[in-house]
């Protein structure tokens, strides 16, 4: 029951994944042919909506949450090679595929099993990203 | 109730979808201090599923202080299915005139759906590209700590510059992949 605030907040990102056409590997191809404003649309809003958002909740932070734990502002991991790398491995793979982490999720519960299909192949890029992680530039 | 039902079966213009979005960023932190992303979870999956013989060090970790991730995907399944079987969009997928034209002439059949057949159908060919593209889009989102989501949405929206620097790899790589690789690809399949 914890939980289940989480569950609607991920069927509201799902559902605008689909609705939104985000999903599509037609919109993806478009966007890296600059042939249409949607998909940069939909990145611009969505920062500029969780920026002015995070500003609104600025006077909460290190208050409790609903759950208890103290708000913070989220902290990626420090580095200086892996974010730009690590972002060109998966660019290509998501230009190729024309689908990111999300819309994976969104398309297997949408019943496309090719969705499934790559969702095999990244357990099997995270299992090589974990086996090597060790010897690969912070 | 039909004008509901009609919104609901979309499609929704982007300055609907972006917000929409971009709102569960704070909205997270509220529930419970979490950091809106959704990769984390192809961690998560290996280190619950790593076999008791292998000992990839990385995968060892408590994955349980991350059942709210995971919730969150299962949700974000939920989402999928609601939005695309039950609130179907009656309506072909607009995509721009040039796109239209760009596809017919990698020698795509007219879109309708939101994905094509001709990269999605089950052949032999297909799932091969599909597990390749897909170790791609696994070992870079973990390698960069998050992706489109996780970087691009809560990581520039909080301005942290290594969000900025992996955004920048993700759209070189896509541009390379999309411009180049894409139509070598489309030619080879058909």
């Amino acid at each position: 029951m914890k939980y289940f605030p989480y569950l609607i907040m991920g069927l509201i990102f799902g559902f605008t994944l689909i609705k939104s056409e985000a999903v599509s590997w037609y919109r993806i191809q478009e966007m890296f042919h600059f042939q249409s404003f949607h998909m940069f649309g939909i990145l611009i809003s969505a920062v500029l909506t969780a920026f002015v958002g995070i500003q609104l909740i600025r006077p909460l932070l290190n208050k409790p949450s609903m759950e208890g734990e103290l708000m913070e502002i989220p902290q990626k991991r420090p580095g200086k090679y892996s974010h730009p790398l690590g972002g060109f491995v998966f660019g290509i793979g998501w230009g190729v595929i024309g689908l990111c982490p999300g819309p994976i999720f969104a398309l297997i519960g949408s019943g496309l099993f090719g969705a499934v299909v790559v969702f095999v192949g990244t357990l099997h890029g995270t299992w090589l990203y974990g086996w090597v992680q060790h010897r690969l530039p912070e | 109730m039909e004008q509901i039902v009609e919104l609901l079966q979309g499609p929704w213009p982007w300055y609907v979808s972006g917000p929409i979005i971009g709102t569960l960023v704070p909205l997270l932190i509220l529930i419970g201090n979490r950091s809106f992303g959704i990769s984390q979870n192809l961690e998560h999956i290996c280190a619950i599923t790593q076999p008791k013989f292998v000992h990839v060090h990385f995968f060892k970790y408590d994955w349980k202080a991350s059942i709210w991730s995971l919730v969150f995907a299962i949700g974000v399944l939920l989402g999928g299915f609601l939005s695309s079987v039950v609130f179907v969009n009656p309506e072909p997928i607009k995509i721009s005139l040039e796109a239209q034209q760009m596809y017919a002439s990698w020698g795509l059949s007219a879109a309708t759906e939101l994905n094509p057949n001709e990269v999605f159908a089950m052949s032999a060919q297909n799932i091969a590209l599909l597990l390749l593209g897909g170790v791609f889009i696994g070992f870079g989102t973990r390698y960069a700590g998050g992706c489109t989501s996780g970087h691009a949405i809560t990581g520039l929206s909080t301005l942290q510059p290594q969000s900025l620097y992996a955004v920048i790899g993700i759209f070189s790589g896509g541009l390379i992949a999309s411009q180049l690789f894409v139509p070598m690809i489309m030619g080879a399949l058909s």
